[in-house]
Order: structure tokens, then C-alpha cells, then sequence
């Protein structure tokens, strides 16, 4: 009998040998490099001990800069594409038959790449060709026109409302999902005792929905921190380091040949990330118990 | 009176959804127009419909910009992991619903933890791995490492799935004389075929999209595969609009396709990765 459970591990091994390989050891060897200062290509690499770590948090304002980047660009994830998402979920809600059809153009931009969306609208922002501005000249507005990407002024919020662009049809079906497991027999009940369409989103609809926001939140915060490759399409990083984010940063460090340096910033901006979803978990079983 | 007002709140409910609905066909629309425009026009007609649809600009994307050959390794990854993470995502999964072994849900926890501890820059020490093991700038070192992206939530969801299955049928087969294998391959595997779909859509997503480990991994033209190829592509042919919106119409495609066709399992399967991941 034991041998054959011993021979159940054969279903598996095969999972847990990639998985060893391509994601246990990496995920320790981080710790290691991060203590260590190697160019990646030297059979023998110098240990420093918390030398990358004193760096990153006392010298390096770019990669802070590149945080408050990400931080940015979370913002606008967070308010203008999720409030956008949770109004259109409630249009659909209300008319649902025409609904389905919204829902699958709603999630077309979601289904492509970061680098395909990013490519596109970096032709749409172009500032000589682009249609935008063309559009602008036409209406009148040419005084606005503006070469979007390539000025430090507006290349993040450019970034960030195509991010929004691409996001807010994964919070809408979310959203949507969540307003439609509301039962109707307390919409009934709120409109017995007199309550008009406002009082019956407030009293009902968004007590309901609090844990579905909670989770769109934490959703749109960890994918918007840890996005890169739309920014990567668009701008590389520029003007002048003016759109970088963490991962670009890490990235940078490693065509540099700083593998340590690089592993102590994954370490760092991986151990931010765990805290603030923790933060939001307690916050919303918090809530939970209310 | 009342027929007024009713048609006024259906347009004030419509007017949102239909401006959104249209901003998110109409770059689409521009790539599409800008694909079938020649260099000269490119950038001077602005317009959706060009007088002359250049489709001739589809095949010199595809031979002489590269794109067949970066279109080809995408479809060679995406089938060889998806593949891949089924066979061996099902395995576990199965093991780990209904058979019995030391260590059992110690291990699971290990994939389920996977799942939730974000780790951004896992690229930097999986490079250094890739590099020891010879196995950068090869195919092999891409598809293993993309087989262990889709794993954990693979082997999560299909876990699940065989939980809520009943195990009447599985009982038959072993009063059969059939033996776990043959059990998992005959009887659960296609039973999980909705967890199956789910699994493999969201996975043929993931690859046919990803970026990052191409980017890492991959440096010989050759090898990569077309979100990689258009980087190339816009990088060294940076003003040749034309052909760079030709060769994302090539891209695009074929996810399009099956976006228009499975949609309602696209929209399930993305979101039940997002709602776990």
C-alpha cells in the first residue's frame, strides 16, 4: 500500500520539477543575488550585504521617480477607468438584452497585447501624423495639438489613459458580474418602503457590492503597479526617464549588467506590492464583519 | 408625455456605453485603414476609407517584414505550452483531488502560494538560470519557462473542478480493472473538459501575448514570436507605418477570431484567472 502511494507522486512530478526549477529556485536565488554585486557574465560574484539595499533606498531618485510613475498612472486606474467601468456596468445592468452586445466590445481591448494597444496608440498620439491632432486642427483646436508622447508634460497621463483604455473592460465585467447576484427582492423591498432610484443605490446597491470593489481595487492596483510592456511600446521610458516604472527600472539594471542591484529592486518593489494587498485584505475582512 | 420621457432616459442610458463602445473599435478601425495606405499617404489621408486599399502591403509584412516566420514560432509556442501545461497541470490537479501521498497539501499550498506572492523581477534570476542550464536564446528554455507562468492557476482551477465532480463513474472504471492512468486519461480528463476549455483559452491568450520572458530569453530573429517581432520591427523600420499596422493586423487576427467565436469562455476564463491570480 505505501508503495503506491509513494508512486502517486509520479502524477506529480512532472509539475513539480518544472516548477522547482523555473520558479522555487529563482525565487530564492533573488535573495542571494540581491546581497552580491555581479555583472552576470563573471564565473565569481563579490558579496556587498545590504550595500544594494542602502543604494536603492538612499541614492537612487529615479527609481522612486519610476515608483511614483507606476503610483500615477494607479491613480487614474483606480478613479477615471473603474468609475467609468462601474457606470457602464450599471447602464448594462439596467438593459441587459443590448447589454451582451456592449459586453463583447467592451472586452476587445483587454484580449490584445500590451504591445499591440501600445503601438497603435502610439501612431493615434503621433505628433506630427497622428489623427488626434489632426482631429484637433480640424475642430478649431489646433492650439492644443501637442506631440503627446515626447513632452514630459503630458506622456504619463497620455500613458495612463490608454492603460485605463485597455483595463476598464476587465473591472466592468467584474463589476457587472457583482450587480447582478444582487437579489431583486431587495430592489423590490427598498421601492415598497418608498425609496427613490438614488436611495436605492446607495441603501442597496453599494452596501452589496463593497466586497466586489474591494477586490476590483486590489486587482487594479497590482496589475497597474507591475504593467510595463504598453509603456515599453509607446516610449520606451522617455522623455527622459519622464514614464519609466519599476519593472522598466529593474529591466535597466539588468542591460547595465547589475544583477545584484536588479535582484535587490525586485526584492524591494515585490515586498511593496505583498503589503499593500495584505493591507487591502485586512481592510476588506474588516469591512466584512462591519 | 410619458413615451418622451421613456425614450429620453433609453438615449441617456445608451450615450455612455456607445461613445466607450466606439473608442474601443475605432483604433482598430485606424490600424486597419493605415495597414491598407501607402508610404506617401500614410500621412497626409486622413481619412477611414483610403481611395486605394493597398492589400498588396499584407504580403510584404508577412515576407519580407518578417512576419511569417514570427507568426509561425507564435503559434509553435502557443501550441507545444498549452499543450504542455494541460497535460501536466491535469496530472497534478487529478493527484491532487483524488489521490492520497505524503506531503499532499503542503505541496499544493506551495502552487497556491505561487499564485498570490506578486514576484515582478523573477526574470532577472530565471535569465541567470537559463543562462547555466544552456538554455537562453533556445526554444526549449521559452516554452518551459512559459509552461511554469500557467501552471499554478491551471492546476488550481482544474483542482477544483475535479473536487465537484461526482466519483461514481471513476469507481466504475476501477471495479473495470482500469488503473490511475488510465482513470485520469479515460475518465477524468474528459470530464474536466469545461475546466479544460477554461485552461486552455486563457492560456493561449497568455502566451500569444506575452512580452516579457521573449524579451528576456529571446535574442536570434528566428526564435521569436510576434509581440517580440514587432518591437524588432517598429524599432528598425521605425516611420514605416503601413507595414508595422499590417503586421499588428496579423497579430491580432487570429485572437480576434477566436475572441468573436468563444467570447462567452474568453470573458469566464480571463476573469476567473484575474479573480484567483
Amino acid at each position: 500500500m505505501s508503495s503506491k502511494r509513494i508512486s502517486n507522486y509520479f502524477f506529480i512530478l512532472p509539475a513539480v520539477l518544472i516548477f522547482s526549477t523555473f520558479y522555487i529556485y529563482p525565487f530564492f536565488k533573488t535573495f542571494q543575488l540581491s546581497l552580491h554585486s555581479w555583472d552576470g557574465i563573471q564565473p565569481t560574484m563579490q558579496f556587498v550585504g545590504l550595500a544594494n539595499f542602502k543604494d536603492l533606498f538612499l541614492d537612487d531618485k529615479a527609481w522612486w521617480s519610476s515608483m511614483l510613475n507606476a503610483g500615477y498612472i494607479t491613480l487614474w486606474a483606480l478613479t477615471f477607468q473603474n468609475i467609468i467601468a462601474l457606470i457602464l456596468a450599471l447602464a448594462c445592468d439596467k438593459a441587459l438584452r443590448i447589454g451582451s452586445i456592449y459586453r463583447v466590445i467592451f472586452f476587445i481591448p483587454p484580449v490584445l497585447s500590451e504591445i499591440v494597444v501600445g503601438l497603435v496608440w502610439k501612431w493615434i498620439y503621433n505628433g506630427d501624423y497622428g489623427i488626434l491632432n489632426h482631429w484637433l486642427v480640424s475642430l478649431g483646436l489646433g492650439s492644443l495639438a501637442s506631440d503627446w508622447l515626447a513632452q514630459p508634460s503630458t506622456a504619463l497621463t497620455a500613458i495612463a489613459i490608454v492603460h485605463s483604455w485597455k483595463g476598464f473592460g476587465w473591472a466592468f465585467i467584474i463589476l457587472l458580474a457583482g450587480l447582478q447576484t444582487i437579489p431583486t427582492q431587495l430592489y423590490e423591498a427598498a421601492y415598497v418602503d418608498g425609496a427613490n432610484a438614488w436611495r436605492r443605490f446607495v441603501n442597496v446597491t453599494i452596501p452589496m457590492m463593497v466586497p466586489v470593489f474591494i477586490m476590483v481595487m486590489i486587482l487594479t492596483i497590482l496589475g497597474t503597479m507591475q504593467g510595463f510592456a504598453l509603456i515599453l511600446a509607446m516610449t520606451g521610458g522617455g522623455p527622459a526617464g519622464h514614464t519609466e516604472v519599476p519593472v522598466i527600472r529593474i529591466l535597466n539594471s539588468m542591460k547595465n549588467s547589475q544583477f545584484g542591484y536588479a535582484c535587490a529592486q525586485a526584492l524591494i518593489f515585490g515586498m511593496i506590492l505583498v503589503t499593500i494587498s495584505f493591507i487591502q485584505i485586512r481592510v476588506s475582512k474588516f469591512l466584512k464583519q462591519e | 408625455m410619458e413615451k418622451i420621457k421613456r425614450i429620453l432616459s433609453e438615449i441617456s442610458i445608451h450615450f455612455l456605453p456607445i461613445i466607450v463602445a466606439v473608442s474601443c473599435i475605432f483604433p482598430l478601425l485606424w490600424m486597419l485603414s493605415s495597414a491598407l495606405k501607402t508610404q506617401q499617404t500614410v500621412f497626409k489621408d486622413m481619412s477611414l476609407m483610403p481611395k486605394v486599399a493597398h492589400w498588396e502591403n499584407f504580403i510584404i509584412a508577412w515576407g519580407k517584414g518578417g512576419f511569417s516566420m514570427y507568426f509561425l514560432n507564435s503559434v509553435l509556442y502557443t501550441v507545444l505550452v498549452v499543450v504542455g501545461i494541460v497535460l501536466i497541470s491535469s496530472l497534478a490537479a487529478f493527484a491532487f483531488s483524488r489521490l492520497d501521498f505524503p506531503f499532499k497539501d503542503f505541496i499544493f499550498y506551495v502552487f497556491l502560494a505561487a499564485m498570490m506572492i506578486p514576484l515582478p523581477g523573477s526574470f532577472v534570476p530565471l535569465y541567470v538560470l537559463l543562462v547555466k542550464l544552456g538554455l537562453a536564446n533556445t526554444r526549449v528554455g521559452y516554452c518551459f519557462s512559459m509552461i511554469n507562468v500557467g501552471l499554478s492557476l491551471s492546476i488550481y482551477l482544474l483542482k477544483t473542478f475535479f473536487d465537484k465532480l461526482p466519483r461514481d463513474l471513476e469507481d466504475a472504471a476501477r471495479i473495470d480493472g482500469c488503473g490511475r492512468i488510465g482513470i485520469w486519461w479515460h475518465v477524468a480528463f474528459p470530464l474536466a473538459r469545461p475546466a479544460i476549455g477554461v485552461v486552455t483559452i486563457y492560456n493561449t491568450l497568455n502566451v500569444w501575448n506575452e512580452y516579457i520572458l521573449a524579451l528576456i530569453i529571446l535574442q536570434s530573429k528566428n526564435l521569436m514570436p510576434l509581440q517580440r517581432g514587432l518591437m524588432v520591427f517598429q524599432g528598425a523600420h521605425i516611420t514605416e507605418y503601413p507595414l508595422l499596422m499590417a503586421g499588428i493586423t496579423i497579430t491580432i487576427i487570429p485572437i480576434l477570431i477566436v475572441y468573436l467565436f468563444l467570447q462567452k469562455f474568453i470573458i469566464k476564463g480571463l476573469t476567473a484567472g484575474a479573480v484567483v491570480g
